[in-house]
């Protein structure tokens, strides 16, 4: 089968372009898979995988991390011209496309960039093709590689002689494995990578040129809609199709099992059917109600899981000279994708073709291939940008409902969700309550904390088996991941921290060896996973966020009670220098007077305004951050106004400090709308926020806060994620600066004005300050 | 059912041949190829279809293209091109004001709208026209920012 690459590459660029999908009956060898992934007929331990030289000069570059936004396209196209010494120009990135690309699984958990651009995959590839192409042109020039340098792919050596990449290799395979003693460019000497290259998609966004998922048009295409369950496990009793007999153009009325969809000729004549197609549906169970949903979490069964525990919490809380508890807890929230998912399939007796816009270009093409009955290698998915998604949003169930009505036709259908379809089914951001209780001693110093959260779940992202995890999949009659109830084991195995279940101020120790980023031995935390009723996935910072939020938050507490200063309090219970740093540079930057909170002397009525921070280790090592925010609040309405954000971020070297500002810009206005808004609502049936008038998300016209950034970065520390690092403290910092400013704690996101007014007048009650 | 529609869009002439009562979004993304306008929520709640229409910003995801009339329709494509972008588009490029972009058509349409009818609008009266306008990447500073920026260029 070994396809010659140049036959690759002469055939990318048509591809794409004329949707042929020929080359696809080639490529069925397999090889073990990486990065716990399935097996694939991309071979990642071989360079050719990765990269090839055109006979044009222009690199192509082959990789399994995709761009919906975040920047990843462009600071990859800088990775390999800076490994391989050519302009950005040069290089032609292609991302996640399953006939080409390495599969790398899900583009997420801010894992791109410790995955590409540390010692392994794409920088890997780069720096073996640098040194392969140096060693065929020592060779070429019969002089050690010592005496050459290159610029622009343009191999000179000390005598003057020169040769061009495509000289050496132009459209012949490197027939290489990668180098894993291959050394990357040192950060010191960086010339593209480090740099803020304007990203590379800007001018054709901006002009409105950009193809996204919802652009692709396929010959002979038609247009396909959804008609959802009214309520989560209703199921079809009947369908009648002869009422949207007279709708012309209606093509078909696809049922199989829950699913029903329609396929027309046009989007308007699809969105007809859609809406007047009579559906009789047997109706789903009745939902816990929203306002005692916390309480409810904490009574189900649960599985429980141990992240750290030195069996002595109680008897250390029995001694401590003052002890404090409080819960907190975060609801429901949405990736509410501006542009309601889409996708385009074409499925032929022969061969299929996705154009999706998930995260997860191979698990994707695994459950096509699974849904339709195809063989895996006669199913292709193609990665295109869709509406940006901040984790699980509609991409996925979207793609494997296009697929389904393409094959139910047997003709290419572009498949765009309503708006409902998008809101009401999404999986959303977990919905978490957290029990926190900690005891000080009589200096001041924490002794124990313990900490117990429940969290809803149910679904996830699909993988490569598991179609029921997303609405579609359920409707086709496959079961979702479900948590398996049962009692915790004492935890074992190195202390990880990939949830942020465990604060900062934990040592961290299981069975001697202490992994946690503070100084507190006396140590407890304990997760119950609990059945949601609606499904859950990923959404920017999962569990992170909502884990953050109980424990940052808790520790102002504790702060208040020790009448400390949050700043100096934290650092007295920190161990991790990383996490240090940035807490001291944020203090700094936002010009931090140490004192206690609240903040003394203020008023009870009119407006106020306050300071609270926050930091986190994200995972426990996947980037640092602190983060000051200032906020005014109205004590008359209670409505909370952020004025200023003041952000230190540690992600080790920086591959482009425009891009990286412009994620930390983001996640925090994003962090910031879900901190004061934002919460999924339901009744007795069903999710009823369902459109932008009954999800609330901060619009252009909100009167925004500034946001300062601040990096930090170290000597010799591999590159970190950094999209979800600020976003994840951004709730905290604020619950903290309302805190300081009123004295009224908010123990539960969002902080709308009548929550927080319940929180002024209990506070006044309590006469917790001031 | 289907009529034949003439339609002008970014100052070319078109016919087309559709249910008149088809969403003008539908006839621009699916019989004329642009990509510009883009289908947010079809309940004209977000701003990612704008158009521009008589110097008003109009939401074409709820407008029957019957309704379009002899009007022309201006798309964010029909601003400028990638090798000669407008003055708005040019601002966004140099502020790097997006992120995913989908949103990109509400926000740079509405801006240029409301600086077209008020060249001195304050910051607090673009800010008020953006109302609407939904950017779930919250990319809202560098925009703003952007917007400024052709602003104060327009003014000079």
């Amino acid at each position: 089968m070994n396809l010659p690459r140049r036959d690759f590459l002469k055939s990318c660029g048509a591809l794409i372009v004329s949707f042929s999908s020929g080359p696809l009956s080639l490529l069925s060898a397999q090889s073990p898979g990486p990065f716990g992934t399935h097996p694939s007929h991309i071979d990642p331990g071989k360079l050719d995988s990765w990269l090839a030289v055109g006979d044009d000069g222009v690199i192509t570059a082959y990789t399994g991390k995709c761009d919906f936004g975040q920047g990843i396209f462009t600071v990859q196209s800088q990775l390999v011209a800076e490994e391989l010494c050519v302009r950005i120009a040069r290089v032609k990135l292609i991302q996640c496309d399953t006939s080409i690309c390495p599969d790398q699984g899900t583009t997420s958990g801010s894992q791109s960039t410790p995955t590409n651009f540390n010692s392994e995959n794409l920088a890997l590839a780069a720096a073996t093709a640098r040194e392969a192409l140096l060693s065929l042109a020592a060779k070429k020039l019969g002089e050690p590689v010592e005496n050459l340098t290159v610029s622009d792919g343009v191999i000179t050596s000390t005598k003057g002689r020169r040769v061009r990449y495509e000289g050496l290799l132009g459209n012949k395979h490197f027939d290489l494995p990668l180098n894993v003693k291959a050394k990357r460019r040192s950060v010191a000497g960086w010339t593209v990578l480090g740099k803020p290259i304007p990203s590379l998609d800007r001018t054709a966004l901006m002009t409105g040129q950009f193809e996204f998922v919802h652009n692709v048009r396929v010959p002979g295409m038609l247009h396909g809609r959804v008609v959802r369950p009214p309520e989560l496990g209703a199921t079809v009793a009947h369908v009648d199709e002869q009422s949207v007999r007279n709708i012309r153009g209606l093509v078909k009325v696809v049922v199989r099992k829950d699913f029903v969809g329609v396929v027309a000729e046009t989007q308007h004549q699809a969105t007809l059917a859609a809406r007047q197609l009579v559906v009789k549906w047997n109706p789903g169970p009745e939902l816990p109600a929203q306002k005692d949903f916390f309480d409810h979490l904490q009574k189900q069964p649960a599985d429980d899981a141990l992240s750290v525990d030195s069996q002595d919490v109680d008897a250390r809380l029995a001694d401590a000279s003052s002890v404090i508890q409080a819960r907190y807890s975060y609801p429901y929230q949405m990736h509410g994708s501006v542009g309601a998912s889409c996708a385009v399939a074409d499925v032929k007796p022969e061969s299929v073709t996705v154009w999706s816009a998930t995260q997860s270009a191979y698990p994707t093409r695994s459950i096509i291939a699974k849904l339709l009955n195809m063989p895996l290698d006669k199913v292709r998915v193609i990665y295109m940008r869709g509406s940006g998604c901040y984790g699980l949003n509609g991409a996925d169930a979207v793609s494997f409902d296009a697929a389904m009505l393409s094959q139910a036709v047997g003709k290419p259908v572009r498949m765009q969700f309503s708006r409902q379809d998008e809101m009401m089914w999404e999986n959303l951001g977990s919905a978490c309550t957290v029990q926190l209780r900690a005891g000080l001693a009589a200096d001041g110093h924490i002794v124990a904390w313990d900490r117990e959260d429940w969290v809803a779940q149910m679904g996830n992202r699909p993988g490569y088996d598991q179609p029921g995890n997303v609405i579609t999949g359920t409707l086709l009659g496959y079961e979702p991941e479900l948590p398996k109830p049962g009692s915790a084991k004492p935890p074992a195995g190195k202390f990880r921290n990939q949830s942020n279940t465990v604060p900062s101020y934990f040592a961290g120790c299981i069975a001697g060896n202490c992994g946690g980023d503070g100084t507190i031995r006396s140590e407890r935390a304990l997760t119950h996973t609990v059945r949601s009723p609606f499904f859950t996935g990923p959404l920017r910072s999962p569990l992170r966020i909502q884990n953050t939020f109980a424990n940052e938050c808790f520790m102002d507490e504790l702060c208040v009670r020790a009448n400390a200063d949050p700043v100096a309090f934290r650092l007295l219970h920190l161990q991790n220098p990383r996490v240090i740093g940035v807490l001291k540079a944020a203090a700094q930057a936002a010009s931090w007077q140490a004192r206690s909170s609240a903040k003394p002397g203020v008023s009870r009525a009119g407006a106020v305004s306050g300071r609270g921070i926050a930091c986190v280790a994200y995972e426990g090592n996947n980037g640092y951050a602190a983060l000051v925010a200032e906020v005014d609040v109205d004590l008359e309405t209670g409505t909370v106004r952020p004025r200023r954000f003041v952000v230190a971020l540690d992600c080790g070297p920086i591959s482009n400090p425009d891009g990286l500002r412009n994620q930390i810009e983001g996640g925090i206005l994003q962090g910031m709308s879900r901190a004061l808004v934002e919460e999924v609502t339901w009744d007795d049936r069903r999710v009823t926020s369902v459109d932008w008038e009954t999800y609330n998300s901060l619009y252009l016209d909100y009167d925004m806060p500034t946001v300062e950034t601040v990096f930090v970065t170290p000597a010799n520390v591999p590159a970190t994620g950094a999209g979800e690092t600020a976003i994840t403290i951004t709730p905290a910092a604020i619950g903290n600066a309302i805190f300081d400013a009123t004295g009224a704690r908010l123990r539960e996101v969002p902080f709308t004005p009548p929550r927080v007014k319940a929180a002024l007048v209990e506070s006044a009650r309590k006469g917790e300050s001031i | 059912m289907r009529e034949k529609i003439a339609l002008n869009v970014n100052g070319q002439h078109h016919l087309v041949e559709v249910d008149p009562e088809t969403p003008l979004l539908f006839v621009l993304n699916d019989d004329l190829g642009l990509r510009g306008p883009r289908f947010g929520c079809g309940m004209a709640q977000c701003g990612a279809c704008t158009v521009i229409m008589r110097g008003q910003v109009v939401r074409s995801c709820v407008m029957p293209v019957s309704a379009v009339g002899q009007d022309e329709v201006t798309t964010l494509e029909g601003l400028g091109t990638p090798e000669q972008p407008h003055p708005i588009q040019q601002a966004f490029i140099d502020e790097g004001a997006a992120q995913c972009g989908f949103c990109l058509s509400g926000i740079i349409l509405t801006a240029k709208a409301v600086l077209d009818l008020k060249s001195d609008a304050s910051d607090q009266e673009i800010r008020h026209a953006l109302g609407g306008v939904l950017c779930r990447c919250f990319t809202h500073i560098r925009m703003l920012r952007a917007i400024r920026k052709y602003a104060e260029e327009k003014r000079t």
